[in-house]
């Protein structure tokens, strides 16, 4: 038994002035047109998001209601910014139980409803709150002393990174769908302000509202589509949340274990994978990740970026729709955002930005500093 | 949750007494009777007998530099303190602290050994504080 994905929409991501549930309207209704189905085909709706950026309480209930969606069940899955990639392995094992035949999996967060000093309240919990939040790290104080780390172990460099910005940036001019579609220069990455030491404000990727859905089915129902996209391996692994309780401070453990339980599962390697989206929300994330994913060897992600084994025509083009960085990290959109950019890989479907005969695709979406992590392959 | 950190997240937690350790100077750690694990940050419920029965160690104030970075995005409450260098380091005897640097960035080397002792802040709060040896 297999999942197929038959349905694909994505939003346009960046500031935007509607509501969660407005958001979430758009790309379902395109993922519904997209597949020629109909709420009342549909058995349920899963939801991914990350509650506390939201005014709005009891989400999926309010999205549900606004989709048309009543009464068919939904219920929210969080995973912080692999929520909504947690969303799709839920669904994937509903179909797969043989208790839902066709769910849609919406990926919505609005994040710039919030002020500034709440967002800075927010900001200021990301860490463990009893033993670290106290003396004020912040998100990208956490993935500063990975760098910092990993240019100590490796002799990675501050130039490797912005390296990582650059390509996001210039493949994000080819995605409409991007919050930022600008090309950027090493320079301008390298003398932008300082947010947490060694990482500059280009190497982090920007908070922004967006959504994004898929129509997932079983295999008989997924067969009849034109071009069924198929759910080949799902991994997905946890680490401790605090830095001060993990053994390595120079990758993320739950990616490498997601990784290996991804790949066991569809049955593949790493050299297998033809594009990859990975969780770039700061460019030391990319390079961690081509290792943590066994994209290169240990300590070699830094060379990875700089010899363009990862733009299209390299060995592995990854983040080819501009990344989390160009796209913008609107938190519980981002896993099925990857899911439908490599849909239209795999469907040959992605323009400018296509990657010629992709057969496999995979996805790693990284839920807070590393404390959950979800790898997914799919095939054509 | 008693007195470390700037600002305070946790009002209640089972580690109880660091606050008056912290006051006397103590960088303290729990360890389990039963297995003897050391644990730091402090616990009372160990994860490898699922037993209760932790008493408290202390550390010789001694460490080795893990990694670090200096904020200069305050998040809130930490407006007034930027840019401030946080470090984190491995405690000799067991356990890791994220704790402030008192001293310059520039003359961090990650693997470096530190010392670690705690400084007062306003309103009687306390943090540890990271001296280079
Ligand atoms: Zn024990």
């Amino acid at each position: 038994m297999r999942t197929g994905v038959v349905g694909i929409g994505h939003g346009k991501f960046g500031r935007r002035e509607v509501t969660v549930q407005e958001l979430a309207f758009e790309p379902f209704r395109e993922a519904l047109e997209d597949c020629g189905l109909h709420q009342k085909d549909l058995d349920a709706l899963i939801v991914g998001s990350s509650p506390e950026y939201h005014r709005q309480r009891s989400l999926s209930g309010v999205v549900a209601e606004y989709l048309g969606m009543n009464p068919k069940p939904t219920f929210l899955v969080e995973a912080a910014c692999a929520s909504s990639s947690a969303a799709l392995a839920t669904a994937d094992a509903y179909i797969r139980a043989g208790i839902y035949d066709t769910v849609a999996v919406l990926g919505v967060q609005k994040m710039l409803e919030l002020s500034t000093p709440e967002i800075l309240a927010l900001m200021g919990r990301v860490g463990d709150v009893q033993w670290e939040s106290g003396f004020g790290t912040t998100f990208p104080g956490y993935y500063a002393m990975f760098a910092h780390r990993h240019m100590f172990e490796y002799g990675t460099t501050r130039e490797q990174m912005a390296a990582v910005a650059v390509k996001n940036h210039h493949y994000g001019t080819k995605n409409p769908n991007a919050m930022f579609q600008k090309e950027i220069t090493a320079e301008k990455a390298l003398a932008s302000r300082i947010v947490a030491s060694p990482l500059t404000l280009y190497d982090c990727c920007a908070n922004a509202d967006g959504a994004a859905c898929m129509i997932v089915t079983n295999e008989e129902t997924a067969k009849k589509a034109e071009t069924p996209i198929w759910m080949a391996g799902l991994g997905s692994a946890t680490a401790p949340m605090s830095v001060l309780r993990r053994e390595k401070l120079s990758e993320i453990p739950s990616a490498i274990d997601a990784a290996r339980n991804a790949y066991k599962m569809a049955g593949i390697e790493p050299k297998d994978v033809d594009v990859a989206d990975v969780h770039d929300c700061f460019t030391i994330a990319e390079i961690l990740a081509y290792e943590d994913l066994g994209f290169c060897e240990k300590g070699g992600g830094g060379k990875m970026i700089e010899e363009g084994e990862t733009h299209i025509g390299g060995r592995i083009p990854v983040n080819v729709d501009g990344g989390l960085k160009s796209k913008g990290h609107p938190v519980g959109a981002t896993g099925v955002s990857m899911a439908v950019e490599a849909v239209k890989q795999l469907r040959g479907e992605a323009g400018e930005r296509q990657v010629d005969g992709a057969e496999i695709a995979l996805m790693h979406n990284v839920g807070g500093i590393g404390q959950y992590c979800f790898v997914n392959i799919l095939r054509r | 949750m008693g007195k470390l950190g700037k600002v305070d997240f946790v009002p209640f937690s089972k580690v109880d007494g660091i606050e008056e350790r912290l006051k006397e100077g103590k960088i303290s750690a729990t360890r389990c009777k039963k297995c003897k694990n050391i644990y730091l940050p402090p616990r009372m419920d160990c994860p490898e007998c699922l037993d209760e029965e932790m008493e408290w160690v202390d550390c010789e104030g001694k460490g080795t530099l893990v990694t670090y970075t200096t904020i200069h995005a305050a998040p809130a409450g930490f407006e007034d303190d930027v840019p401030y260098t946080i470090c984190l380091v491995d405690v000799e005897g067991g356990g890791r602290l994220v704790g402030w640097l008192d001293g310059k960035e520039e003359d961090l080397k990650i693997g470096m050994g530190v010392s670690i002792g705690i400084r007062d802040l306003p309103e009687e709060r306390m943090i540890y504080s990271i001296t280079l040896e």
